[in-house]
């Protein structure tokens, strides 16, 4: 078993509840920010951790933190990044469903580092249930004075305000979800200037994912030196994995970044191996934006050797032979799936999400949606292939937000491990409609998990 | 249907735009929107969302715009349930394609049509956040998951007993 810092208390009857989190030791970081330490020290601690951004672009929170601007009677704001909606990734609702309290202790002590007196919870709309939940955890906090004016007799007041969007992924870019915050359509906005100068309401702003902030509490309670020592390299601490598709035991896992993706998989600790005994054909470690591998480039690196979940395993090999942690989204796929199709449901997701800004973005999305459905009813020509591919590169960098690379990369990488499955469409058009290109070449046939 | 907020509706209004800064009420927009689709029949008409501009004092075209960007806001009149299916990739791998197949069938629609005695919508939506749980679809509120044909019957047994009790 590795270690637990997030979701050690989360099979605890009741932890829901405030008596029961507080019983189990809950809000002690509370009491020791605002009482023992001052809002630098916090920030130090932070930055002495590691720990990185867990909504996917793993950026070091603790420099993010130190970036933001602190004009003379201009309030801050600190805003919570719960829109989770990149395919695969379902982690930071069973955080907030299961352990609302730690949120909303690891909320009011950011809040305090970063001066924000009225912090903003950001959750997708369609998380309806746990907005409820999150509004009564406030509350509850808030009858126990961790809220409100004046917590703990420090001067510090702090107000913790859930918003729920409407049904957009763009929203969970940082500064699609501050127009969003605002009321208004949520077109991300050129940077700079960053949210960290001129964020809501122009106001400084750090926007910070659900698990990072959560994070906060055991590196306030054991220390950022502690912390930084689970874990290797720079990825430190724990990680929480949402982890489905063909496997035996989808879910969310914590787990600490030492492990390799062999185990994570095969492990009944973990996924427990892939369903019906069936083989691994390919898997996105990290959410849909990043590049799928193939069984064989999963496990082992380029180099032959074992492949860790962590950051900088995952992307050993760049996306020549590797991947991404992301946002620790772990789709899985067996001998049985389609990569096409797979490709070809994801690239309809972007389409549907682009939010018509730019034309690399808005334009390019549609039409490798419309070459990826062609190709996977029987109806693409060879040429199709390369035109995706021109496609795609020339949406990637071309655009005001990173979703214009999101949708490339998958399209990309499905051409760049899968090219012969691509082909076999073009070439068998009928048989692709009832068989499958199966598993071929993609995973190691010698290799047997231990 | 009424156009305005009930005393309890109203109530819930003032404490959403209470949580923004003096001046900044548009940030209310999305929530007052939720409310009002709640609150009036499933769906967004013109005139709510006037109603809504006028409360916020801004101009209806900015709610128009917001309005139609979010994928959750109904602008046209709904089924009493609305059946909303992940199709997306963990979902597809899972096998979203057979239940949404099955409930086309049953149902006897197409996905945006709503059966002709106004109680379901079948809508085809993107990744949920559920997909370790997969196939699944919302229905208001509530994610139902783990679908099954059997399940799926059962579902729409439920709610036709709901709806019959009310
Ligand atoms: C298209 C797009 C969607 C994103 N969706 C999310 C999301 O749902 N949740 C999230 O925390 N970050 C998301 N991000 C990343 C945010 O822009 C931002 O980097 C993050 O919230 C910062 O928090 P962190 O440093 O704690 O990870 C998304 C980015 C892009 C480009
Ligand atoms: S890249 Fe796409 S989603 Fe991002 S701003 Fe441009 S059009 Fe909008
Ligand atoms: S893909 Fe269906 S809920 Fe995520």
């Amino acid at each position: 078993m590795g270690v637990k810092l997030l979701l050690d208390k989360a099979n605890v009857p009741g932890i829901r509840t405030y008596e029961v989190y507080r019983r189990e030791g809950g809000y002690r970081s509370v009491e020791k920010a605002l009482k023992e330490m001052t809002t630098d020290a916090i920030v130090e601690e932070v930055k002495k951790s590691g720990l990185r951004g867990r909504g996917g672009a793993g950026f070091p929170t603790g420099m993010k933190w130190s970036f933001i601007a602190k004009p003379e009677g201009v309030p801050r704001h600190l805003v919570c990044n719960a829109d989770e909606s990149e395919p695969g990734t379902f982690k930071d609702r069973y955080l907030m469903e299961f352990l609302p309290h730690l949120l909303i202790e690891g909320l009011i002590v950011s809040s305090f580092a970063l001066g924000s007196n009225d912090t903003y919870i950001y959750i997708r709309g369609e998380y309806a249930w746990i907005t409820d939940i999150l509004e009564q955890a406030i509350d509850e906090a808030k009858a126990n004075g961790w809220l409100g004016k004046n917590i703990l007799g420090t001067g510090f007041d702090c107000n913790i305000h859930v918003q729920r969007g409407a049904g957009a992924y763009i929203c969970g870019e940082e500064t699609a979800l501050i127009e969003s915050l605002e009321g208004n359509r949520g077109n991300p906005r050129i940077k700079p200037p960053f949210p960290a100068i001129q964020g809501v309401w122009m106001r400084p702003t750090v926007v910070n994912n659900v698990e990072t902030l959560a994070a906060v509490v055991p590196i306030i309670n054991m220390g950022g030196e502690e912390y930084a020592k689970i874990g290797v390299g720079k990825s430190t601490g724990t990680k929480l994995i949402s982890a489905c598709g063909n496997i035996n035991k989808p879910g969310v896992y914590e787990i600490d970044m030492t492990i390799t993706v062999e185990e994570f998989i095969y492990s009944d600790e973990y996924c427990g191996g892939i369903k019906d005994g069936k083989k691994l054909k390919a898997c996105i470690p990290g959410g849909s934006s990043v590049p799928i591998l193939p069984a064989n480039l999963l496990l082992t690196t380029a180099k032959g050797e074992p492949r860790y979940m962590n950051y900088e395993s995952l992307s050993d090999g760049g996306f020549a032979t590797g991947s991404m942690l992301g946002s620790g989204g772990f789709i899985v796929l067996d001998e049985d799936q389609c990569i096409v199709k797979n490709t070809y449901t994801l690239a309809r997701f972007y389409r549907h999400e682009s939010c018509g800004q730019c034309s690399p973005c808005r334009e390019g999305t549609g039409w490798m949606e419309k070459i990826l459905q062609k190709i996977e009813t029987g109806k693409g020509e060879m040429s199709d292939i390369d035109l995706l591919w021109d496609i795609q590169r020339k949406i990637e960098g071309n655009t005001i937000c990173p979703l214009g690379d999101a949708a490339a990369w998958p399209v990309a990488a499905a051409i760049r491990h899968f090219r012969d499955e691509f082909e076999w469409h073009v070439n068998n058009p009928e048989l692709s409609q009832t068989s499958n290109f199966g598993l071929q070449h993609y995973a190691d046939p010698i290799h047997v998990p231990a | 249907m009424a156009t305005t907020f009930n005393d309890i509706q109203m109530t819930e209004f003032k404490r959403l735009v209470a949580r923004y800064p003096e001046g900044k009420q548009k940030s209310a927009l999305l929530p007052a929107l939720h409310l009002a689709q709640d609150s009036f029949g499933g769906w967004l008409s013109t005139e709510t969302m006037d109603y809504i501009a006028s409360l916020l004092t801004i101009e209806p075209i900015e709610v128009y715009e917001v309005a139609t960007f979010y994928s959750m806001y109904n602008l046209k009149p709904v089924g009493k349930f609305v059946f909303e299916v992940c199709q997306t990739g963990p979902c597809m791998v899972s096998g979203s394609d057979n239940i949404i197949d099955y409930i086309k069938k049953t149902l006897d629609i197409k996905p945006g049509e709503t059966t002709k005695d106004g109680m379901f919508t079948l809508k085809l939506v993107e990744c949920l956040g559920a997909c370790g749980y997969a196939p699944m679809m919302q229905v208001g509120k509530i994610y139902k998951e783990h679908l099954t044909k059997e399940k799926v019957d059962g579902i729409i047994a439920e709610y036709k007993a709901q709806a019959a009790n009310n």
